[in-house]
C-alpha cells in the first residue's frame, strides 16, 4: 500500500515534468549547421537537394498564400531547393529573430526592415550576398541595403511617398490642383485656402516624425550626417528651416491639426472623412483609399523646397552569416525579389510594389485606378532620399522624433528641439 | 501529540520523499527560468554584448568584457536620474491615491447595504481586464478633444488638459487608470484585514460613546496595518516596475515625461540593441527595489500593529 502511494508520487511527478517540458519545447529542433555543411548548395541545375528556411513578417495578416504561391513557382523551377517558410507577425517578429540570431538558431534567410537592418548589418551577423544577378534590382533600392561597400540585403518590396490630394476640396476651395512642379510654398497657399473652408478642414496633414523630418531635411538640402557619415548634423541651418517648417504648419497657420485637433484619430481617417486637402503617404494608401472615400482624389510628386525629396521604404532580405547554405539563399531571395513571376504575383495581389528597374513589368500596375495619376508613382523615384543606415538607428531616430514632437506641440523651439536632439545623439551614439 | 519522536523523524523523511516528485517541476521552472536567467543577466552586465551576437561563442568574454563601464555609465548619465524622477513622481502620486481608493472599495464592500452585490461585481472588472485592452480603452476616453473624461469634465464647466499629450498631465494620467485598475486587487486585500477585526472592540467602543469616524480611525486603521503594509510594499515593487500602460499610452512621451525605468530597459535591450546595458540597468533598478523593501521593512516596526 505505502510502497503504491510512492510509485504514484513518482509517476505522477514524472508526468508532470513532462508535460512542463512538452509545454516550453515549441520550436521545433531544426538547427542547420551541423548535418549540412558538406553539401555545396546552389541554383537549379545544380547539386543535390537542400532545404533552407525562410522567415518573414510582412506576408502575415492576409499575404501568407501570395508568398506560398511564389514559393511554389520558384521550386518550379528550382526543384533542388525545398524552402520552408515561417511568417511571424509583426509585434512578435523582431524580438523573437533577436532571439534566435543570438542562440544560433536563426534562419538562413529572413526579412527584415530598415530600422533593425542597420543594426543587424553593422553588427555582423547577415552574409554578404554575392554570386547573383542583381541586375534587375532597382538601384536606389539596393543601395539601401548597401553597408560599407557591402549588399547585405535585397529590397524585397518597395514602397515609396507621394502626395494624395481631395480634389472636391480643392474644387470648393477653387485652388488649382497640385503639379509635379509645386513647391512648399504652393503646398502652404492651398492649405490655407482649404483651411478657410470650415473649423474642422484642415488643408495639410504631414506629421513631425522623424520619417518625415529626415526627408523634408532634405528638400531644404540638409541631412542628419556629414557627408562622409563621421558627424551627426542635426541642427544644421538648413535641418531647421525645415524643421520650422513643419512646426509653423501646426502651430502658427494651423493649415495641419495639432495632435490636440487629432483627438487620436488616424492620419488616415482624417483623409477618408473628407476634412482634409492634402496628405503625403506612402502608396500604400491607395487600396484603402479607394474603398473608404467617397469623395474624388488623385495623386501628385510630393512637393520639394530647393529640391525635390522624397521617402522611400523597403524591407531587406537578408541571408543569416552562420547559414551553411548561403548560396540556395541567395538563388531563394534573389528570385523572390527581381523575378518576373514573383513580381507579378505581388502586383496582382495588391500587396506592394516589387522593387524591380523594369518598367514593362510594372505596367499593369499602371492600369489600376483610383488614383489616375499613377504614374506619378514612378515619377517619384527620381527623387528617392535614403534614410542614414547606421548601427543606432533606432537610437537616433527615437531621439529626433521625440524632440521634434515636443517642438509640434509647442513645449520648446524648432532650433531648441534639434540642438537638443544633436547633443543627446552625440552623448549617446559613436559614429563608426 | 502522542506520536514518539523517533517516528515523527521517519514520518517526516518519508513525507520529503513523497514529497519530492511534486517538487521537482516548480523547482526545474524555478531553476530554468528564474536562477540561471538571473545569473546570466549579472554576467552580461558586464559586458558590452548587442544582443544578437552569440553569447557562448569562444572569445565572447574577452571581447565584450567592459567591467562595471555599464553601471558607470547609467549613474552619471542625466537620462538615469530623470527617469528616476519620473518613477518616483508616478510613486509619489499613486500610492496615496491607490491606497485611499482601495480603502475606499474595502469600506463599501464590508457593508451591507443596497446595491453592494452589484458593486462587488463590478469593482473587480478592471483587476480582470487585460492591460491592453484597459491602456486602448483609456487611450480613448482620455482623449482631449474627443474624450469622455474631457466632455465630462466640460458638462460641468472644466477645461480639461490634453492628458497623454500634455507633459505635465500625462504622468498624472497614467496615475488615474493605474488606480483605477488596480483599487479593486488592494481592495480585496484590505477588505480581508478589516473583517479580521474582532466585533468586540467596535462593541466597546461603542458603549463608550465612539462616533463611526472615531472607530475608524481609532480601531478599524491601526487594526489594518498589516493589510496595508502588505499592499504598501507590494505596489511599490509594482510602481518601479510599471511598464504595460506606458508602452500603450504613451511610449515614453510626450518628451519624454512618462519614460520609467523598465521601459528604458525594454527599448535598451531590444529596440537599441544595448542588451548589456539594459542588463545593467535592471540590476540597478532591482538595487532600488531591494533598498526600498528593506526600509519598508525596518520602518514597520513603527506603525504595524499586530495585536489584532
Amino acid at each position: 500500500m505505502k510502497k503504491q502511494k510512492k510509485l504514484f508520487a513518482l509517476t505522477a511527478g514524472l508526468l508532470t515534468i513532462a508535460l512542463a517540458l512538452s509545454a516550453c519545447g515549441g520550436t521545433p529542433a531544426s538547427t542547420p549547421g551541423s548535418q549540412s555543411a558538406a553539401a555545396p548548395s546552389g541554383g537549379g541545375d545544380t547539386a543535390e537537394p537542400v532545404t533552407i528556411t525562410y522567415c518573414n513578417f510582412n506576408a502575415s495578416g492576409g499575404k501568407e498564400e501570395v508568398l506560398q504561391q511564389m514559393y511554389e513557382a520558384f521550386h518550379e523551377e528550382y526543384p533542388n531547393i525545398t524552402v520552408e517558410i515561417e511568417t511571424i507577425g509583426f509585434d512578435d517578429y523582431f524580438t523573437q529573430m533577436q532571439t534566435r540570431v543570438a542562440g544560433g538558431t536563426a534562419p538562413d534567410c529572413y526579412e527584415l526592415n530598415i530600422e533593425n537592418f542597420s543594426a543587424y548589418a553593422n553588427k555582423g551577423v547577415l552574409a554578404e550576398i554575392t554570386g547573383v544577378d542583381l541586375g534587375r534590382i532597382d538601384e536606389t533600392a539596393l543601395n539601401a541595403f548597401n553597408v560599407g561597400g557591402k549588399q547585405y540585403g535585397l529590397p524585397g518590396n518597395f514602397s515609396n511617398v507621394v502626395l494624395i490630394y481631395n480634389k472636391d476640396l480643392f474644387d470648393q476651395a477653387q485652388v488649382d490642383y497640385p503639379t509635379a512642379d509645386w513647391t512648399q510654398e504652393d503646398v502652404q497657399a492651398a492649405a490655407e485656402a482649404i483651411r478657410a473652408l470650415g473649423d474642422d478642414i484642415f488643408g495639410y496633414y504631414q506629421p513631425v516624425t522623424y520619417n518625415e523630418f529626415y526627408k523634408v531635411a532634405a528638400q531644404y538640402g540638409g541631412s542628419l550626417l556629414n557627408e562622409d557619415g563621421t558627424a551627426f548634423t542635426i541642427n544644421s541651418e538648413a535641418n531647421v528651416k525645415a524643421a520650422q517648417m513643419m512646426v509653423d504648419r501646426v502651430l502658427e497657420s494651423n493649415v495641419q491639426p495639432t495632435e490636440v485637433q487629432m483627438g487620436g484619430m488616424g492620419d488616415w481617417d482624417l483623409f477618408m472623412s473628407g476634412r482634409l486637402g492634402m496628405i503625403p503617404t506612402g502608396i500604400w494608401a491607395f487600396s484603402s483609399f479607394a474603398e473608404g472615400c467617397d469623395f474624388a482624389w488623385d495623386i501628385a510628386v510630393e512637393p520639394g523646397a530647393d529640391q525635390k525629396a522624397t521617402a522611400f521604404f523597403s524591407n531587406a532580405c537578408v541571408i543569416n552569416a552562420d547559414s551553411p547554405n548561403k548560396e540556395a539563399a541567395a538563388t531563394w531571395i534573389t528570385w523572390l525579389c527581381s523575378s518576373d513571376a514573383a513580381a507579378q504575383l505581388r502586383i496582382d495581389s495588391g500587396w506592394d510594389l516589387p522593387a524591380i528597374n523594369d518598367e514593362a513589368a510594372l505596367a499593369t500596375y499602371l492600369d489600376q485606378t483610383p488614383p489616375d495619376n499613377r504614374q506619378a508613382v514612378f515619377d517619384s523615384l527620381d527623387y528617392l532620399v535614403l534614410p542614414p543606415t547606421i548601427e543606432d538607428y533606432a537610437l537616433m531616430s527615437d531621439i529626433i522624433g521625440q524632440k521634434l514632437a515636443a517642438a509640434a506641440a509647442g513645449s520648446m523651439t524648432a532650433q531648441q528641439a534639434l540642438d537638443e536632439a544633436q547633443a543627446e545623439c552625440e552623448a549617446q551614439i559613436t559614429l563608426g | 501529540m502522542t506520536v514518539p519522536s523517533k517516528a515523527r523523524g521517519r514520518l517526516r523523511a518519508g513525507g520529503l520523499r513523497s514529497a519530492l516528485p511534486f517538487l521537482v517541476p516548480s523547482f526545474a521552472g524555478m531553476l530554468v527560468f528564474s536562477l540561471v536567467p538571473l545569473v546570466i543577466s549579472g554576467f552580461i552586465s558586464l559586458t558590452d554584448w548587442n544582443g544578437l551576437d552569440e553569447l557562448l561563442a569562444p572569445g565572447m568574454l574577452a571581447e565584450h568584457f567592459v567591467g562595471l563601464d555599464n553601471f558607470r555609465a547609467i549613474l552619471t548619465s542625466k537620462e538615469f536620474w530623470q527617469v528616476l524622477g519620473n518613477t518616483c513622481r508616478y510613486i509619489v502620486l499613486y500610492i496615496p491615491c491607490m491606497l485611499a481608493a482601495s480603502l475606499a472599495v474595502a469600506s463599501l464592500l464590508s457593508q451591507s447595504r443596497r446595491g453592494v452585490t452589484a458593486f462587488r461585481v463590478i469593482y473587480y472588472v478592471p483587476v480582470l481586464t487585460s492591460w491592453v485592452a484597459a491602456s486602448l480603452i483609456w487611450k480613448s476616453v482620455l482623449s482631449p478633444q474627443y474624450g469622455a473624461l474631457n466632455n465630462l469634465l466640460a458638462l460641468v464647466g472644466i477645461q480639461g488638459p490634453g492628458w497623454l499629450l500634455d507633459e505635465a498631465w500625462a504622468m498624472p494620467a497614467i496615475v488615474l487608470v493605474s488606480v483605477w485598475k488596480d483599487m479593486g486587487f488592494f481592495g480585496l486585500i484590505l477588505l480581508s484585514g478589516m473583517i479580521g477585526i474582532d466585533k468586540g472592540y467596535y462593541e466597546a467602543a461603542s458603549l463608550d460613546g465612539a462616533g463611526p469616524w472615531a472607530r475608524f480611525w481609532r480601531i478599524t486603521l491601526p487594526l489594518m496595518t498589516p493589510a496595508i503594509f502588505y499592499v504598501l510594499i507590494v505596489s511599490l515593487i509594482n510602481s518601479f516596475q510599471l511598464f504595460p500602460q506606458i508602452m500603450i499610452m504613451t511610449d515614453g512621451g510626450p518628451n519624454g515625461a512618462t519614460q520609467v525605468m523598465v521601459e528604458r530597459i525594454y527599448k535598451y535591450g531590444f529596440r537599441y540593441y544595448r542588451m548589456g546595458y539594459a542588463a545593467a540597468f535592471s540590476w540597478i533598478l532591482f538595487a532600488i527595489i531591494m533598498l526600498c523593501t528593506f526600509v519598508q521593512m525596518k520602518g514597520q516596526e513603527r506603525w504595524v500593529n499586530y495585536d489584532s
